[in-house]
């Protein structure tokens, strides 16, 4: 049996990894499908995690983070979590494998993934032009023009990082102002091969067997304008990754909002005892690496509680 | 204990030429690529003997890379006595890629 089981090893996992151990709970588990780190390593760049200066890549922020828990006993299982069910006091770890395991906490640091933009061959492209990693994928189009569509921080900041690497970076959004840092949006403004492709939504990528080669967009105004362009970038929001809560009768298995975030209180508890969120995963997350961190802690905490009332029983 | 082996223009076609091969196009700066860099591990461990485990470094491959018209990373390509059968995009569940693997070899 478990004390805690952590499911995901993004920024909120480990950080609850850290604290669970450290906080003295013996066995703690995190289940994550492969190297831990998270959705920021695929980011280009982190200027805003407090402590940290220089320019620093989301993975080489993310690289020490797994080691600073192991330290503590954190044990990390390399498998995919289908689903969390409870019954009485203990929740089992239903894992892609088959097997089971058994744990009396449990914290939920799934977080979220890349939203699809919705336009047509969006999907027929995915990973053939289409792209939702500037880092990962960037250097595929060195010296060439490219897309990126979106108008939030993660948006600006890629396009940043394409324009870098890229002849000629258009930046299709389909307001005329930016929900980004102002610092963000100044740097985008001042970036010479950075062309604004404001009011603009995509309608439709085309291409051929060779992948993407451009992509339709109509302006407020209802004109059209083809864009050719052997790569579009999508950076539109983010998708809560929260099937692990998904049970047999097709319900979840705590309270959720009607977008799929877990309802939680200040203490990251859930509807049910012992199941606590962290990260992107929850309520009104702000979808920041130290917002996740400081949510794994609080997490954390509040199951170290927990179990030992549980126990003292 | 079984180990991936490094593709390189060298080797390539001759690696894949019989049997069943998973091959992991990557990059040392791809996020995603590194959170399955150890699932590919226990891959080559697990199928040792029975399927060729193989990555390919498309900094260093970049040839390699464009011939299989590579635009994402990590791309992950199945092969059948040298033929591209299958092609997954994005980081995947060891237990996903095993279940390729076995389709393959069954």
């Amino acid at each position: 049996m478990l004390d805690c089981a952590i499911i995901g090893g993004g920024p909120a996992g480990l950080t609850a990894g850290l604290y669970t151990t450290r906080g003295g709970l013996e066995n703690v588990v995190m289940y994550e499908k492969g190297m831990p780190g998270g959705q920021i390593t695929q980011s280009s760049e982190i200027e805003n995690y407090p402590g940290v200066t220089g320019e620093i890549s989301g993975m080489d922020l993310m690289i020490p983070w797994p080691e600073q828990c192991q330290k503590f006993g954190l044990k990390h299982e390399m498998v995919e979590v289908t689903r969390v069910s409870k019954e009485g006091d203990v929740f089992t770890i239903h894992k892609a494998d088959g097997s089971v395991d058994e744990a009396r906490s449990v914290i939920i640091g799934t977080g979220s993934r890349p939203r699809r933009a919705g336009f047509a061959g969006e999907d027929t492209f995915f990973g053939r032009g289409v792209s939702t990693c500037a880092t990962c994928d960037g250097f595929f189009y060195r010296g060439k023009e490219v897309a990126v569509i979106g108008g939030g921080d993660t948006a600006l900041e890629e396009a940043l990082y394409l324009a870098k690497i890229c002849k000629k970076v258009y930046l299709i959004h389909r307001r005329d102002t930016f929900r980004s840092a102002p610092n963000t949006v100044a740097r985008v403004k001042r970036t010479e091969n950075i062309e604004l492709v404001l009011n603009a939504v995509p309608e439709e990528v085309f291409g051929d067997a060779s992948g993407v080669t451009g992509v339709r967009v109509k302006m407020n105004d209802g004109a059209t304008r083809n864009i050719e362009v052997p790569g579009v970038f999508t950076f539109v929001g983010y998708d809560v990754n929260n099937q692990v809560l998904l049970q047999e009768d097709g319900n979840f298995l705590c309270d959720m909002t009607p977008a799929g975030e877990v309802v939680v209180d200040i203490s990251m508890r859930t509807s049910v005892a012992g199941l606590f969120a962290a990260g992107d995963i929850r309520i009104a997350a702000p979808k920041q690496v130290v917002c996740a961190a400081g949510d794994g802690a609080v997490a954390a905490l509040q199951a170290i509680t927990y179990v030992d009332e549980l126990l003292s029983h | 204990m079984g180990k991936y082996i490094d593709l390189t223009a060298a080797n390539f076609e001759a690696t894949l030429a019989n049997g069943v091969s998973l091959v992991d196009f990557w990059a040392p700066w791809c996020g995603p690529c590194r959170m399955i860099a150890p699932v590919i591990e226990e891959l080559a461990n697990d199928y040792d003997g029975k399927a060729n485990i193989c990555k390919v470094n498309t900094d260093e491959e970049q040839d390699i890379a464009v011939k299989f018209g590579i635009r994402s990373i990590p791309t992950i390509m199945f092969f059948k006595d040298g033929k591209m059968v299958d092609q997954v995009v994005g980081a995947q569940s060891k237990q996903a890629l095993a279940q390729k693997i076995d389709a393959l070899l069954a």
